[in-house]
């Protein structure tokens, strides 16, 4: 089931298209990468999300119905351009925030105890958030993210200016969640933790879905034909050996990657580098969303920004 | 509604905690009771510092007839100019020269400190007094002096204003006392307040903390909640100086007025009845509460929505100097003309300036006092009431795009353009 359907979203801005008929399905307890150039139009689509912008065409639908207002109170949003008031303190801040997502304050007060506690941030209710550093800012401002148990979480750059060791727990927070039912949306430029995380991605370029689906189905398409194969002694021969069927994509001593010429067959290869004798693996290769992300946007026409 | 409510305690809580709210607000009435107390306090403490001065008189005539004050004391001696100067008893020596009848600059003090406004007023006049009567007494004239009292004369006016339910007393003075006093207390407020409602959006832009509250809450009630808690913060602070200032009225004024009234002459005290029997009049107060009420809100309201506007578009304080000046310049207008206006209140400016919005809260307050006639703060404020609804649409309008611009110094006209966005 879709917790989330953003069908045919347009969004115009005074001299540019943001958003061009996009399309994003998120299925109930997946993480949900949403990648693209910066620029391409991501932040909108999660601002139209979260009901702060509205779209010009298009629907939204959440948990079943068309999105409305109220609906704010089930999404937990960490923005990528995120703060806290620097003032105030951290216990009355996260109530502050908790409550405006519809808590009561016996409720909020209750959840802030428990992620409080999980996250070791025990004695910092009292402290102004000027007083943290900003390793421990970033816990408070993931905990406001989460303590209302959204069935929807948006992270935008979640890890950008967070240290590894804080990164990492966030990784585990965010899984856990997960696990205990909530959905995520994930934007990032990060392609190592997509992998690591993401069970489906949207790639948004110049504002239209360019490529979207499965993380796995997708590397496994975008290596299709392309195979790793390890060999022992020359180099030489074994190139020779395989040339009739297959082109060399990179290669390295005793090792290289390969893709078949057309009309060959995995079988083909396979027979041409058994036959040298020299062949100590084999195994279809399987491109990294790094590579998928340079080769589809750069397809599309256009340099990506990083 | 519920958010909006949370807004609007988080601004009041975070504001009236302040160190800065609490010493002002408690500081400054100090400052106000110090200002209305020093002037009693001075006139009956001046008593001590009496002065002592010899007088050589070398006519022998007028040095006797000098009659010592609270101020200055005469001491008539015969001794030397010299050893008068160096004798440590006196603070000052007065010759009166033996012409002085027929030239009266023959007159001379010497000090050893300056000489101070007090002596050089109060001696001449004195002396001066006392030649004119030895000169009139040379005229021979019987009774002169049941003649002196029956011609003298002071004047003191009183001014009743014509009203329907009977002429009333009214006193120029006060009028003008209240309406400078509400003229002044609505630039203040809007000019502080108002600006506070636009370092507070600027300071959640710059920290970013924006994004994440629009998350959860509707630019707009942001924005509204954020006008209406400031405007809280603002009525405590006036709530509260006015209870400490009335509450010292109520208990020390008593005592410092009546010393006042009896150091008063009788004629001043006619002079101040008018200022009392004004100032005693419940109805007066009361209805010059509510005008000022009604204007500190509408004034408060309109300007906030100017300033929310441009703290919204602009992402520092720098940035947004170069708008806050076209929108203080009607303020700084209306708070100059101001003085004008009550010189002549019934004016054609006095009355345009008091129903264009921008200017109309404080012109009208200060024009209240005068007793214009009904319908123009009416009209005045409702005028007032419609454009506060325009503006707040307009300021909320811009702050729904403006809070997501960064890197751009807008100019007035993209202001306009973003409020045109659908």
């Amino acid at each position: 089931m879709d917790l989330l359907k953003a069908d045919n979203i347009v969004k115009q801005y005074t001299g540019h298209l943001a958003l061009d008929d996009v399309t994003v399905h998120v299925r109930q307890g997946e993480i949900h990468g949403l990648l693209g150039p910066n620029g391409a139009g991501k932040t909108t689509l999660i601002r139209i999300i979260n009901h702060i912008t509205a779209p010009d065409r298009g629907t939204v639908t959440f948990d079943g119905h068309p999105l409305v207002a109220t609906d704010v109170a089930n999404i937990g949003y960490l923005p990528e351009e995120r703060g806290l008031y620097k003032k105030m303190r951290v216990g009355e801040q996260a109530m502050f925030f908790a409550r405006l997502k519809g808590l009561s304050a016996r409720d909020a007060e209750k959840n802030l105890k428990e992620w409080f506690d999980r996250l070791e941030m025990g004695g910092w209710w009292n402290k102004k958030v000027q007083e943290l550093s900003k390793g421990m800012a970033q816990k408070v401002q993931f905990v406001i993210t989460v303590l209302h148990n959204p069935k929807l979480l948006i992270f935008d750059e979640p890890f950008s200016g967070f240290d590894p060791i804080n990164a990492n727990l966030l990784k585990h927070e965010i899984m856990r969640l997960r696990d205990m039912g909530a959905t995520v949306i994930f934007s990032t430029h990060n392609m190592g933790s997509v992998e690591e995380l993401c069970d489906s991605i949207s790639l948004i370029n110049k504002g239209k879905v360019i490529l979207s689906g499965n993380v796995a189905e997708l590397r496994r398409q975008h290596g299709a034909n392309t195979y790793e194969l390890t060999y022992d002694g020359s180099g030489d021969s074994f190139r020779a050996a395989i040339d009739p069927v297959a082109v060399i994509n990179s290669e390295a001593p005793g090792t290289m990657q390969v893709r078949l010429r057309e009309n060959a067959s995995r079988h083909d290869l396979i027979d041409s580098a058994n036959k040298t004798g020299q062949l100590a693996s084999f195994a279809p290769f399987l491109p990294s969303m790094d590579n998928i992300f340079i080769n589809t946007v750069q397809a599309a026409g256009v340099q990506p920004d990083e | 509604m519920r958010n909006f409510f949370l807004i609007v305690r988080r601004e009041y809580r975070e504001r009236v905690r302040t160190k800065s709210f609490i010493v002002t607000t408690l500081l400054t009435p100090v400052l106000m009771i110090i200002m209305m107390v020093l002037p009693s306090v001075l006139m009956l403490m001046g008593g001590q510092d009496k002065r002592s001065i010899a007088v050589i008189d070398e006519t022998a005539m007028i040095g006797p007839r000098l009659q010592s004050t609270p101020e200055i004391q005469y001491a008539f001696v015969d001794i030397s100019l010299d050893s008068a100067k160096n004798d440590e008893r006196f603070d000052g020596v007065l010759v009166i020269g033996p012409d002085i009848m027929t030239n009266t600059s023959d007159l001379t003090l010497y000090t050893h400190e300056s000489t101070g406004m007090e002596a050089s007023i109060a001696i001449p006049s004195q002396v001066s007094k006392i030649i004119e009567q030895e000169r009139l007494k040379k005229y021979d004239i019987n009774n002169l002096d049941k003649i002196m009292d029956e011609v003298k004369a002071d004047c003191v006016m009183k001014t009743l204003r014509i009203s329907d339910e009977g002429d009333t007393e009214d006193s120029t003075i006060v009028s003008f006392a209240i309406g400078f006093g509400m003229g002044f207390i609505l630039y203040m407020f809007i000019i502080l307040y108002g600006q506070m409602v636009m370092t507070s959006i600027i300071e959640e832009k710059n920290n970013r903390v924006l994004e994440v509250v629009v998350s959860s809450v509707k630019p707009t009630t942001l924005m509204c909640g954020k006008v209406v808690g400031i405007g809280c913060v603002a009525a405590t602070q006036i709530v509260i100086w006015g209870l400490i200032v009335s509450l010292f009225m109520v208990v020390a004024m008593p005592f410092i007025g009546a010393e006042t009234a009896a150091a008063a002459s009788s004629a001043d005290l006619e002079e101040l009845m008018p200022i009392i029997g004004q100032l005693n009049d419940p109805g007066y107060i009361i209805s010059m509460f509510a005008w000022l009420t009604a204007f500190l809100i509408g004034g408060y309201m309109f300007y906030c929505g100017i300033f929310a506007a441009i703290g919204s578009a602009v992402d520092n304080a720098q940035d947004a100097s170069q708008l806050t000046t076209i929108a203080m310049v009607p303020i700084i207008i209306a708070f100059i003309v101001d003085f004008s206006v009550m010189n002549n209140p019934n004016s054609t400016m006095a009355l345009v300036m008091s129903l264009i919005p921008f200017t109309s809260p404080i012109v009208m307050a200060s024009r209240i006092p005068f007793g214009i006639p009904l319908w123009q703060p009416v009209v005045s404020l409702l005028i007032l009431a419609v454009s506060v609804v325009f503006i707040l649409w307009f300021a909320a309008k811009v702050y729904r795009v403006g809070i997501f611009m960064y890197g751009k110094k807008p100019t007035l006209r993209d202001l306009i353009r973003w409020a045109r966005y659908k």
